[in-house]
């Protein structure tokens, strides 16, 4: 029985990193979950359970129209920037996986460079560009940057994709007499499926939680996004933080993003191509 | 049905190399034609040519009289068999057979009654609406032929389609292709490096090497008179043996004893140019026990003795391994051959030999043995070039020719 004890052993102790894991990752959360749930005199107690629950801080940050403006600022913009760079992505990414076409590496690598420059340094070049450009403090200034900064991802995590699926799959469509467009929509992009939907789920969570570039080319509720809003929330009076609202505008922030999560994983199923051709 | 004309077609790519050169093949209407040669011979190459895969650098292909270098694959109704299947996983078993009539945008009712025809016919009708990873290899494949059958086309293509399989249900789809194309009377090339099938399924076969073909001709007709070295090594399992040969005046110096020469081949031997040294090849069944040759046939061929090595009976008859002394032979061809089953640089230095005996034989593993050979079957082989100098209008003499 030696090696069914080694067996319940282990269930015990990955089991236990496991919570260990989970712990660290959610107990931050739930104590900003907790904070937005005390009233303000009760908020620097130390409990982490909640000695007086109160719905207070929802109420005031769905009272001021800053909040409002900038949850529905930043789902416009994150969606528009997600399903722009997913399309683009998918195109790109097709080309990168399937042909050989000059340039190719020129393109992986300069979108590789891309993904790595430092995001800090072109945020002063981007807000002179913007401003004369009549782009500053709009939608587009924001969703332009978010795409050119989500498409590396797109197009690294999509062709990732895209190889995997059998080259051959698409010669015997064409045998079968699809055009390409036919090909591709029929049976390349059903089998792709799944990391477009990975790829959308990645691009929107970055631009979600984008503060630097939401911060330097915004100005007004105009096209504030969530994260600076929050940044600019003020108390009642200035002697007061709005440490409640915060926490309150907080939760509320991260339900989006785990419904677009939970609604999109579900198509996340890996094996979609098995028994395509023998493995 | 249609027959496909290949005219002097040809493959090269932008870097330099050439896939396949110059090739010329006429398909008749219905006919079974095998393309088989090691990998990189330039017959899969050759195959998406014609499939419309690749693009034809030179050269002209016709279907039914009709130039279709410059038609989409979609265009040229043909239907091909992939080695990998290349089922869509996302489709059903019905649904991957409708999907070529459904482009071709005929009614449902139409393309029900056609994938359930084809479906009977390879007995797929109870697997019809599962998906293909959760059928066996052997489904696999008959849902990926299904695919092609359905729709009726001019012709088939077929890329290794058993390849995948094992042995065992490999031998039974090999009937199984065979019958189909039978009974459908489709054109149909089809791609093997396997020898086998090569010589079970095909009406006529094509022997490609460095995308050149070596020789067309019905399986037998290749077996009996190889035009080259290639051909002769190639075709036959276990393969031909192969010996040096020393030409001296009226014979053969060889590990396997003096051949004799008819006129025809002193006389060619005799010219100029001509090589010294030759390749002496000889198939396994063309030895035989000394003592069980009787004398009216003793006289056709000749006697040799040699160490046994290895005996394997088969039942039905005996394999035999003999080592001679002696110089092994060697050609570009013969490494090449032995590189693609991978057994290059195998052997050491002595010549070794496979015969097939008849299963009387008393021969026994480490005596020496009296081995007869018959010198009609015999094929000569010029080491440069590879030609087989015994051929005479197409038709294999042997040494004895006159």
């Amino acid at each position: 029985m030696a090696a069914s004890d080694t067996t319940v052993a282990a269930k015990w102790r990955w089991g236990l990193l496991d919570v260990v894991v989970v712990v660290f990752a959610l107990v931050p959360v739930l104590w900003i979950a907790s904070l937005s749930f005390k009233t303000t005199g009760t908020l620097t107690d130390g409990n982490f359970v909640p000695r007086e629950w109160t719905l207070d801080n929802y109420r005031t940050i769905f009272s001021t129209n800053q909040f409002v403006r900038a949850l529905g600022n930043s789902i416009g913009i994150a969606l528009i920037a997600t399903a722009v760079a997913v399309v683009l992505g998918t195109m790109a990414a097709y080309a990168v996986a399937r042909l050989d076409f000059p340039g190719k590496k020129a393109l992986v690598g300069v979108s590789l460079l891309i993904a790595m420059f430092p995001q800090v340094s072109l945020v002063s070049p981007l807000f002179e560009i913007e401003r004369s450009l009549g782009l500053f403090d709009t939608w587009p200034g924001l969703i332009l940057p978010y795409i050119t900064f989500s498409l590396p991802l797109a197009i690294y995590t999509l062709s990732a994709f895209f190889k995997q699926i059998p080259w051959d799959l698409e010669k015997a469509a064409k045998m079968d007499g699809a055009t390409s467009g036919q090909a591709f929509r029929r049976v390349i992009a059903p089998l792709a499926a799944p990391g477009v939907f990975t790829t959308a789920i990645l691009v929107f969570i970055f631009c979600w939680n984008d503060f630097l570039f939401a911060i330097s080319l915004t100005s007004t509720e105009r096209s504030r996004t969530v994260p600076v809003a929050l940044s600019f929330f003020t108390g009642e009076s200035q002697f007061e933080d709005p440490t409640g609202a915060i926490c309150a505008a907080a939760v509320v922030i991260t339900i989006p993003i785990i419904l677009f999560v939970l609604f999109f994983q579900r198509r996340i199923v890996s094996g979609l191509t098995s028994g395509a051709v023998k493995g | 049905m249609a027959d496909i004309v290949l005219d002097k077609v040809s493959k090269s790519f932008p870097d330099g190399t050439v896939a396949v050169r110059d090739v010329d093949l006429e398909i008749a209407d219905g006919e079974f034609v095998i393309l088989v040669g090691p990998s990189g011979c330039g017959k899969s190459t050759t195959l998406n040519m014609i499939a419309g895969l690749e693009d034809i650098s030179s050269g002209e292909l016709r279907i039914d009289g009709e130039r279709v270098n410059d038609r989409a694959p979609r265009d040229r109704d043909i239907a091909m068999v992939f080695q990998s299947y290349a089922l869509y996983p996302n489709m059903t078993v019905r649904e991957n057979m409708a999907f070529p009539l459904r482009l071709a945008k005929l009614d449902r009712a139409t393309i029900e009654q056609k994938v359930a025809e084809a479906a009977k016919v390879l007995e797929l009708t109870p697997l019809l609406d599962r998906k293909p990873a959760n059928l066996s290899g052997g489904q696999r494949q008959r849902v990926a032929m299904g695919r092609a059958i359905v729709r009726s086309p001019k012709a088939f293509l077929m890329d290794e389609p058993l390849s995948n399989l094992d042995a065992k249900l490999r031998v039974q789809m090999r009937t199984v292709v065979s019958r189909l194309q039978k009974q459908l009377g489709t054109t149909t090339v089809y791609v093997t490096h396997d020898q086998t099938e090569a010589m079970t399924l095909g009406d006529r076969v094509v022997i490609m090497r460095g995308g050149a073909v070596q020789q067309i001709g019905p399986p037998q007709e290749l077996y009996d008179h190889p035009a080259n070295l290639f051909v002769a090594g190639f075709i036959g399992s276990p393969s031909m043996n192969f010996l040096h040969a020393a030409v001296e005046e009226e014979r053969l110096r060889t590990a396997v004893g003096d051949v004799p020469l008819g006129d025809r081949l002193r006389r060619e031997l005799a010219a100029e140019d001509a090589p010294r040294e030759l390749i002496l090849g000889i198939r396994p069944e063309h030895f035989e026990d000394a003592g069980l040759v009787d004398e009216q046939t003793r006289g056709r061929g000749t006697e040799f003795e040699a160490p046994v090595e290895i005996v394997e009976s088969m039942g039905s008859d005996k394999y035999v391994y003999l080592t001679v002394s002696g110089e092994r032979a060697s050609a570009a061809e013969l490494e090449e051959l032995a590189a693609d089953v991978g057994a290059d640089g195998f052997g050491g230095g002595a010549a070794n030999l496979v015969t097939r005996l008849s299963a009387e034989s008393t021969v026994a593993e480490g005596e020496n043995r009296r081995l007869w050979f018959n010198l009609e079957k015999i094929h000569l082989f010029d080491p440069s070039n590879g030609r087989n100098l015994t051929l005479h209008e197409g038709r294999a003499a042997g040494a004895l020719a006159s």
